[in-house]
Formats: C-alpha cells, structure tokens, sequence
C-alpha cells in the first residue's frame, strides 16, 4: 500500500459526517437474530435486577420464550419464500437470508431449546444445602476448593448466568453460517466463542479439569481466530474487499473496475491460496478437523456435559454452515485447489477419529473422538459441490446434532458419588439394571453407526452419495470404511452395557426432570423418524439448498 | 368375463385363510367349507370354459390386471392373469380333479382331528397352483411355484408325529430347492435378456435374441422342471412323498403339481424351439426318467410307491414329449390331462385298498381283494387298463400319440432311439400295473392279523370316496377317446402351443401294432410271475437289477455319498478356512486398528503447547498443499 493510498485513507475520516448515509437494515430478515440478542441483553439485565431466587425461574422462561419467538420468526420466514424466491443479501451486504441460512437457524434454535433444557435439569445431582443445584458451578469466580466457594455453595447459588451465555452464543452461531463477509464471519465467530469458553469452565463437579478444558479451548480458539483473522486480512488484500460476492468475483476474474489503491496486490493468487488456506483452518477448527481436533477431547471431557452436547451439536452446525457458505459462495471458482486438499484433511479425519475412538476408556472422549470422525463425514458431503451435497450436509447436522444432545444428555443420568460416571468400565451392565435407559442410549449409538432406520443412516448414505456422484468414489471407500471401524467401539458400548455383568458398586441412573427427558425423547424421536421416513426432511434440505449471492 | 379369472383363486385362497384363521369353531364344518370353495372354483372354471368355446379362436385368450406389483425402474412385475386355452385346460383339471379329491377327503380324512388344517392346506394348494397355470409373467408363476412347494411340504409331513413324514417332508422341501433356483435363475436370465418377464413379452423377444443365452434359459427351465415334477436326477423325493395322506398323493403327487414341470417348458416352448441343444436335453432327461421310473415300479411292494414309480415314468413321458417341440407339446399335455384322470383314479383306488386293510400298505400282504371290494376294483380296473394303453382307453390314445412323435424326433438314429425308449416304456408299464393289478385284487388272500392281533377286515369304502372313483373312471375310459375326435384336443391348444403332425420313421399303423403287442408282452410276462404261482409273502432276494430297483436304483446311496458326504466335506473345510484365514484376517486387522489406535491417542498429551504446535504445523501443510495443487 502506497503513502498517498495510506494518505487518502486518513482523509476520507475527515470529510464532513454528513455525507455518511445511514445503513438501511431489514429488520424483519434479521429478527431471529436480533429477538436472541435482546433477549440476551435483557438476561444480563435480569441477573442485576432480579432477586436471586427468582433468577432461574426468570431466565428459563426467559430463554425458552426468546428460542420459541425466534424459530418461529425462522419459519415465518421460510414460509414467506425467503427460503427460496425472496432469498437475498441484507443488512447492507454483511448478512445472507437464503436456504441454507434459515435451515441452519431453525436447526440450531431447536438444538439451543433442547440443550436449555437440559442446561435447566435441577433435579440429578443432590440438593446442597437444601438448594437445587443444576450442573455448573455455584460461584464461577470463586477458587475451586477455596472457602469461598464453600460459602457460595451454602448460600445455595446457581450460575443463572448461563442462560445468558448460551442466548449469546446462539446469537453468535445464528449469524455465522449467514455471514456474507469476512468481517461479519469473524465477529460471529467471536460472538459465539467466547460465552462458549466461559461455560465450558462452569462445571459444578470436577472443576479444575473444567477450568483446564476452558483455558486449552480459550488458548487455541485465540490461536485459530488469529490465523482466520491474518486470512481475511489477505484475501481483502487480494480482492479488495471483504464482501463473498465481491471475493467471488475477483477470483472468477470478472470484476469490472480495479480500485487503483490495490491494484498491486489485487489480483494476486499467492495471497488468495494463502488467505484461504488460513480462513480455512479457522473453520476446520470449529468443526474439529484432523488436524485441528485436539481441543476436542479435552473440551468435550471437561465442560459441565449440557455443555459438551449443545458445542458439539451447535457448534458444527454453524460452522459447517459458515464452510459451506465460504467453499460454495466465495471459493467455488478456486474448487480445483481446495478439493484435493479436503480430500486429505476428510480422510484423516474420518481415519483417525475412528481409530483413536477404539482405545478410549471415557464416554465423553469416545464421543468427543466420534464428533472427529462424524465432522470427516460431513466433510465428504462438503466436498461434492453439487446442490445434492449441500442438501446431504443440511440432513447430516441435523440428524446427527440431536442424536448427539440426546446421547450427552443419558451421560448426564449415569451417575455415582462423584457426580457423573463417565468411566466406561462403571457402565458395564448397565442394561441390566436400566434396561430404559440403555435401550436409549443403545438407539443413539446405533444412529451414530449409521445402521438403517436410524437417522444417522439416512444422513450416512445422502453424504456418501452426493460424494460418489461428485466424482468422490475413493472418499467413499475410506468413509465406509472408517463408518466400519467406528460401528466397532459403538457396538462395544451396547456389548458392554447389554452383555457385562453389573458391577456391585456400579453407577446409578438418576431420576431426571421432566426437562432432561423431554431432551432424550426428542433426540430418540428425530433419529427415529428421520430414519424410517427422510425423504420429507431430505427434500426440505433440497429446497433449502440455494446460496444467495 | 375376464373379471372373473381372478376368482378362480380368491375362492381357495379364502377358503384356506378362514380354515387356518377360523381356529377350533370351524372344526366340524371346516372339510364343508374347503370342499364348496374348491367346487365353487371349478364352476367358475367351467363357466369360462363355455364362455371360451363360444368365442372365435382368436379371441380366447382373456387377460386381467389385477394391479402393479413391484413398479422400479425399469422392473415392472404385475400380478396379472392370463387364461388362454392351455391355462384353461390346467384350470378345468386342476380344479376338477381337485374337487373330487375333496369329497373323497371327507371321507378319507373323517376321523383325523385335524382335518380342518388338511383341508386349508389342499385349499391353500389348488390357489398356488391356480396362480402357477394363470399368471401372466414368470415371476407371479413363480409365487405359485413356491406355493405348491409349500403346499406339498406341509401335506407331505401332514402327518408330522412319524418321523419318516417329517423326513420325506422336509426331503422333498429340500430337493424341490434345487429345482427353484433353476426357476429363479432363469427368471434373473430371462429379465437381463429381455428386459420383461412378461410370457407375451418373453415369447416375442426370443427371435432377436442368441442361441446362448437360450440354451442357458432353456437349461434352468429344465433344471426347475426336474425338481417339481420328479425328473431324473431330481426325482428322489417323490417316493418318499407317499408318506402324505393318499387324496394328496392323487392331487399334488399325481394328478397336478408334479406335471407342473410339463407346463413350463410347454409354456416356454417358444425358448426351446429357438434352443435345440436344451430341448434335446429335455427329451433325454425324459426318456431317462421313464425307465428310471418303470423299473423303479416293478420292484416296489408297497402299492402307493410302485405308483409313484409309475408317475415319474408318466411324466417322463410327458417331459419328453414336451422336449419333442411342436410335435408333441399338444400331446405332452393330452397324456398330463389322461394321466390326470386315471392316475388320481388309482391312487384314491390304492387309498380305498388301504382304507379297508387298516393301512396296509404291502401288496404281499393284499390278495384277492376284487370279491371284497368290487368298486374299487372295478375302477382301479378301468384306471389300470388306461394307464397301460389298451386299447380304446384314455392312455391308449394319448401315449401311442408320444410314442409316434418320439419316432419321428429325427429321421437317423434319434428317432430310433427314443421312440425304441417309449416303446420298451411301455412295455415295462403293463408289466408292472400288471403286477399290481395281480398282488392286490386277484389270488389268495395274504393278510395275516397284525402284532397287536387285529386281523383287517377289507370292506368297501364309503359313498364319499367311491363316487369320486367312478367319476374318475369315466374319465380315464373316455376322456382319450373325446380328445382325440377329430384331432379335437390338438385344435383346441393349436394356437397357443404351435402343431406339427409327426412323421415317424415307421408307418404309424406298426407303430400302433408293435405297442400294443409290448404291453400285452409285458402284462403277459407279470400274469405269469404272478398270476401263475403264489405270490411269497415275504419278498425273495431277487436278481442284482431287483435289489437294486427296491432301493429306488441306489439313488439315495448316490445322493449321500456324492451330494451328501462331499457337502459335508466342502463345510468341514470352508469352515477351516473360515476359522484360520477369514478370522486371521478379521482378527488381524482389529488387532492391527487396536495398536494402531494405542499409539495415536498418545499425540493427544494433554498439553496446550504440543496442541497449538500441531495446529501451526497443520496450517503450513494446508497451506503449502493449497499452493502445491497450484503449482502443478
């Protein structure tokens, strides 16, 4: 950048502020987005003002209310056509509503609903002091094992503030798979990392490694943000612009005028390879990509397990959404370099979650390494380039997000006395005893391995063919196979829990709310329906499968 | 009319499914009910009968769509029916015959307690063979295929509490399977040929295609054909498949679903006129299975066994007069509906014999029965002079007709051969009928009082089972007579199965002399074995060639050492190979997964740093790999 270019940067401040027009928003397009944010807004305000004990009561209702108006202003939406003819760009460029956006909404409202549901549970561990508790910490400040935070759990506290958080980050997932620039993707990104490395350092029991998973995520979530970040910055060097259409055009080469300012840089493959490569690892991260996946485990180990399911569930939602808006509105024009190098990180990623999710002694890690392998999946979906690939990625995330909140969810009932019993050796007999509950989980282990008449079949096969028929047949080979190697630590869990004797001080399951089970029996249902009849959703996805550009 | 073809099966197919669902209620009435769905079916066969003949020929052939069955693709199976004159001529036997044989189970089966079920399996039989005779596509056939099979099975092993049931049952089931997947085959064959397995469509797509892929449909056909109608090398199961009740072994094992096989290949003859190396084949296996069969008969002692060595002979027979082609598919059926009637007759005249000797079943120890029973005699008489051709009767007509087409196969050596077959064939039929005529209606009385000192005391049957009898009879006495008037049979199926006289290398008078100086030969041979000296009571050594026959001419022997043993065999060491080297591999590659696994899940430490240095190493790959694919 030349000095009179720095110059004329400098100057435009200057000019009188009333040549600055006032952006034109489209409220209407943007009220899911914009009923989470203020319902967010008022959580906060609720936290200051309302006396303590009212404050769970108030913020469940609060939150509930906020999910429920803000998926019915999605359908309203959708049902308005601007799913389809009406989809267009809004809010002066920075947001998309189209297909794909109020699909994704819609899926990560009713995942957000779920998980508050099971956010609200009061009822599994047992009472302190006299006082409910649910599963985050009483005092989040307070040093774990310090007086301090014995005095918090004898004042009978809660951390009401996760309401707040999870409206945040669903407000941040919200507009991240809908953001049409660069700069509105990082902010998204942001807006939906940070209350998410709060919660995950909230956990009532076991909180150091709570705090420790918090601190490895908030380490290298900052790490990936700023690789993502330096990518923007590249690519705006290379196209002049944040805008995907505008990027889209550059690298097509059909833009018309050439901003003279960057017109040395503009142009320049090196950066545009570069660029994306960066923005790209940014998104691999949140989905949990080989070789970005490390956090996963830990994280997933360590945050409170409501927690765990909702950022497993939602979070490669949104992400997904954002990958898929990035490849198929920006880089389509760039698919001959970026195709062969999501080949490999698929087929890692599939490989190695599958094969580390042998050895794993923990349900949470073994679903943490599960997620990997399911993001490797969903990556082969990705890769197609065909509107039967988007439409088969929509299916997969919404198949697989709520098998995924139900079967944290059951984590959360398998209980001894120190809270809950992860340890896959306690869950040995487990049918014997809750016959229920193990027959549920079994359900979700066997959506998660792709059997027929679950939905992770129906959503297994719609990548897999999308893949095939992109021209993506060795992909599919490995996937099958890796699906193979998986079914095998699936089935191990039911063998364990069906065919083991009971241990003598074995866990117990715990009576849960209404809320939990309201969780698990939606998750049993979608898997269910969405595996004996998909074709109505898969023809929704299909629909729904249109960018806007 | 054609709205009503479709009733033909729903009367039995109900019958069955309310006798087996009704339960206990419908004990007393259940043989009521089977009996006058069986009789409303063959009034509605015979209503379409007249309705056909008052049709011009072109205009016989009634077709009806029921509904799509699997619509995919370009897989369109329908379940539709089509009744032409050769689907008539099956219907009007099956359902006939099929009707007496139901008076005659009221009183055959009287004091059996589960005669409800007996008679929800013949109804849940005549169905599957209506749907085999009047489906207009392979694959509807073969649901009715698969239903006689069924059928046969359970009445087979009816009687499930003898164990020799329950084997011969589940033989036949077994051996049957063979022949399916012959059918099956041929079906997959017929589809990846022609694309349909429509008869209209099949038939007309024959003409384009090789003579290969014709060969090999036609071979499976034959392959099917063998199983279900008891043709060599698949016939092992009939003899044992008297162990059922004897109606059943007059309808299904005689009568009806063993000529099953003679209707496929006449129905696919359009396939074998266009395959000559399968229709050989078929005409071999034919006249093999005709001696086979009457050498089987002459050995036999027990009477219902010396008549299924009968019937597979009779159908070897008919087989060869199929495999003859147009000259003598006509006739492959007249002799199927002939046989029809006077074997029915002879077995339910077996059955009465048995009736009255407390289910004896050894002729040795019959002897004199004509003064006891003098219906049965009488008809069991007329069926027995049909069957051997003498003169004038129905099997006269009908075989001396296969006889003359098989010497006109060829003008060289064939037609020698083969016509010399069916000449010696039934020679060696009036030899044996001879014999059973003999040991159980003439000569001294043999019966001696059974271990618990029961002596039988033969009297005739009741009226529910003689009347049946004498309509049989009738049958076998004039049916060849009608059917040949003027060629009227061979008109009547002309334009369904094509018709060619045969020029037989001899003239056609000797052909009729010499046949008829052979049975008179052979019944001479067996009136002077058995009519001239007592018959020993029990059996004597007998010649190699007779021990031999007794034991079915070793076919079991042969079937357990080849088939059975080397079966055994394969498993022992698919099994071996199954444990050391398919689990080796699978236990291998777990094994493998597992360490593979072990040493991976330690790159997870748990420390941050190491966690960020693998991101940062990542992202270079990714990135220098995005630029690579750029550079080359």
């Amino acid at each position: 950048m030349s000095a009179s270019a720095v110059h004329s940067l400098w100057t435009t401040a200057a000019e009188p502020i009333g040549k600055i027009d006032a952006p034109h928003i489209e409220y209407g397009q943007l009220a899911p987005v914009l009923i989470i944010v203020g319902a967010a807004v008022l959580g906060i305000l609720l936290e200051a003002f309302v006396p303590r004990r009212a404050r769970y009561h108030a913020q469940l209702f609060l939150t509930v209310v906020a999910l429920v108006a803000s998926f019915a202003a999605v359908v309203g939406l959708a049902t308005s056509g601007y799913a389809t003819t009406e989809a267009g760009i809004v809010a002066m460029g920075a947001i998309a509503v189209d297909g794909p956006t109020l699909f994704l909404q819609g899926t990560i409202l009713l995942i957000g609903l779920v998980s508050v549901f099971t956010f609200a549970e009061r009822r599994l561990d047992p009472e302190a002091h006299g006082n409910r508790v649910d599963s985050f910490a009483a005092q989040g400040a307070a040093v774990p094992g310090s007086e301090g935070e014995q005095a918090a759990v004898k004042a009978g506290f809660t951390t009401t503030e996760v309401f707040p958080l999870v409206l945040f980050a669903i407000a941040g997932m919200l507009v991240f798979p809908a953001a049409n620039d660069l700069l509105t993707l990082f902010i998204a990104l942001e807006v939906f990392s940070l209350p998410l490395y709060l919660l995950c350092a909230l956990a009532r029991r076991k909180r150091l490694m709570s705090q420790e998973a918090a601190v490895k995520y908030f380490l290298l979530g900052a790490f990936s943000s700023a690789f993502l970040l330096f990518g923007v910055a590249l690519l705006y060097g290379y196209a002049g612009t944040v805008n995907y259409a505008g990027i889209a055009e550059v690298v097509d080469g059909t833009i018309q005028d050439i901003d003279p300012v960057l017109a040395q840089t503009m142009g320049n493959d090196v950066l545009l390879l570069i660029g994306a490569a960066m923005i790209l690892m940014g998104l691999l991260f949140k989905v949990g990509a080989v070789p970005f996946h490390m956090w996963t485990p830990d994280v997933y180990q360590g945050a409170p397990t409501p927690v765990t399911g909702f950022m497993a569930a939602a979070t490669k939602v949104a992400a997904f959404g954002a990958l898929l808006r990035l490849l198929y509105v920006v880089l389509p024009g760039l698919r001959w370099d970026w195709r062969p190098v999501m080949w490999g990180v698929a087929i890692i990623t599939m490989l190695l979650g599958a094969i580390v999710a042998i050895t794993q002694t923990d349900i949470k890690r073994l679903l943490a390494y599960s997620s990997i392998a399911h993001a490797g999946f969903i990556l082969a979906g990705v890769i197609a380039t065909s509107p039967d690939g988007i439409s088969s990625v929509l299916f997969y995330l919404g198949a697989y997000s709520f098998v995924t909140i139900g079967a944290f969810a059951v984590v959360t009932l398998v209980r001894d006395a120190g809270g809950e019993a992860t340890h896959l050796s306690k869950w040995a007999g487990l049918g014997r005893r809750s016959p229920m509950v193990a027959a549920v989980f079994a359900v979700f282990l066997l959506a998660f391995a792709g059997i027929p008449l679950t939905s992770g079949f129906a959503g297994k096969f719609a990548v897999f063919k999308a893949a095939a028929e992109g021209g993506a047949g060795a992909l599919v080979i490995i996937g099958v196979i890796s699906s193979a190697i998986a079914a095998f630590f699936y089935i191990r869990v039911i063998v364990l829990m069906f065919f083991s004797e009971p241990k003598p001080e074995g866990p117990t399951v715990a009576v849960a709310s209404p809320l939990t089970m309201t969780a698990i029996a939606v998750g049993v249902a979608v898997t269910v329906v969405l595996g004996v009849a998909p074709q109505y959703f898969l023809d929704l996805a299909g629909q729904a499968s249109v960018f806007a550009r | 009319m054609e709205n009503l073809i479709a009733l033909l099966v729903a009367a039995p197919l109900l019958g069955a499914a309310v006798l087996l669902c009704g339960g206990r209620r419908l004990d007393r009435v259940g043989h009521v009910i089977g009996t006058a769905l069986a009789f409303a079916s063959f009034g509605i066969a015979v209503g379409l009968f007249v309705d056909m003949l008052g049709r011009s020929t072109e205009d016989r052939s009634l077709h009806q769509h029921l509904f799509s069955w699997i619509p995919v693709g370009g897989f369109q199976a329908d379940i539709a029916f089509q009744l032409d004159q050769l689907s008539m001529t099956f219907v009007l036997l099956i359902t006939g015959v099929g009707s007496l044989i139901h008076v005659y189970s009221m009183g055959y089966m009287e004091h059996d307690e589960r005669r409800r079920r007996f008679f929800a399996y013949l109804n849940l039989f005549l169905a599957a063979m209506l749907i085999l005779v009047i489906a207009d596509n392979y694959l509807l056939l073969y649901v009715g295929w698969e239903g006689v099979g069924l059928a046969s099975y359970l009445l087979i092993g009816f009687w499930q509490h003898k164990p020799s049931a329950a084997t011969a049952a589940k033989k036949a089931f077994l051996v049957n399977r063979v022949g399916d997947i012959g059918l099956s085959i041929a079906i997959m064959l017929m589809f990846t040929t022609f694309g349909t397995f429509a008869f209209g469509g099949v038939l007309e797509a024959t003409g384009e295609t090789g003579e290969g892929k014709l060969t090999a449909i036609g071979l499976m056909l034959l392959l099917a054909a063998c199983g279900k109608s008891a043709q060599v090398p698949l016939q092992s199961w009939l003899g044992d498949a008297m162990e059922g009740p004897t109606p059943v072994s007059a309808l299904i094992h005689a009568a009806t679903m063993v000529t099953a096989g003679v209707y496929l290949i006449v129905r696919s003859g359009t396939i074998f006129n266009a395959a000559p190396d399968a229709q050989l084949a078929v005409v071999i296996v034919g006249a093999v299975t005709l001696l086979f069969g009457a050498i089987v008969g002459c050995a036999k002692d027990d009477i219902k066994k010396a008549l299924a060595g009968s019937t597979m002979s009779q159908i070897g027979y008919m087989i060869m007069a199929a495999g003859l082609g147009p000259i003598g598919y006509a006739f492959a059926i007249m002799h199927l509906v002939t046989h029809g009637f006077f074997k029915a007759g002879l077995f339910l005249g077996a059955g009465s014999v048995m009736h009255g000797m407390n289910d004896e079943v050894d002729m040795r120890k019959y002897g004199g029965l004509r003064k006891y029973m003098p219906v049965t005699f009488v008809t069991f008489g007329l069926g027995y002079l049909a069957i051997i051709g003498f003169p004038g009767l129905s099997g006269f007509w009908s075989k001396d007709k296969i006889i003359e087409a098989a010497f006109a196969y060829d003008d060289g050596i064939r037609g020698w051969i083969f016509g010399g077959v069916a000449l010696l064939g039934a020679g060696i039929t009036a030899f044996y009928m001879t014999r059973v005529m003999i040991m159980t209606f003439f000569g001294e009385k043999r019966w001696q009082p059974d271990a618990a000192g029961n002596e039988p005391h033969p009297h005739e049957s009741p009226k529910s089972m003689t009347i049946p009898m004498i309509v049989l009879a009738f049958g076998s006495v004039f049916a060849g007579g009608l059917f040949s008037l003027n060629e009227a049979f061979v008109k009547w199926l002309e334009p369904v199965t094509e018709f060619h006289h045969p020029h037989p290398v001899i003239s056609v008078p000797a052909i009729t002399a010499s046949t008829v100086v052979v049975l008179l030969l052979g019944a001479g041979l067996a009136y002077l074995q058995y009519g001239r000296r007592p018959v020993p009571v029990t059996p004597p050594k007998g010649s190699l060639l007779t021990r031999a026959a007794r034991r079915d001419l070793l076919q079991d022997d042969f079937n357990h050492v080849v088939l059975v043993r080397g079966g055994e065999h394969l498993t022992r060491s698919l099994v071996y190979v199954d444990h050391s080297l398919v689990d080796g591999v699978v236990n291998g590659t777990a094994a493998g997964f597992g360490g593979l696994s072990g040493r991976l899940r330690r790159l997870q430490n748990g420390f941050a740093r190491s966690y960020a240095v693998s991101m940062f190493g990542g992202t270079a790959i990714l990135i220098a790999a995005t630029l690579l694919m750029r550079a080359v």
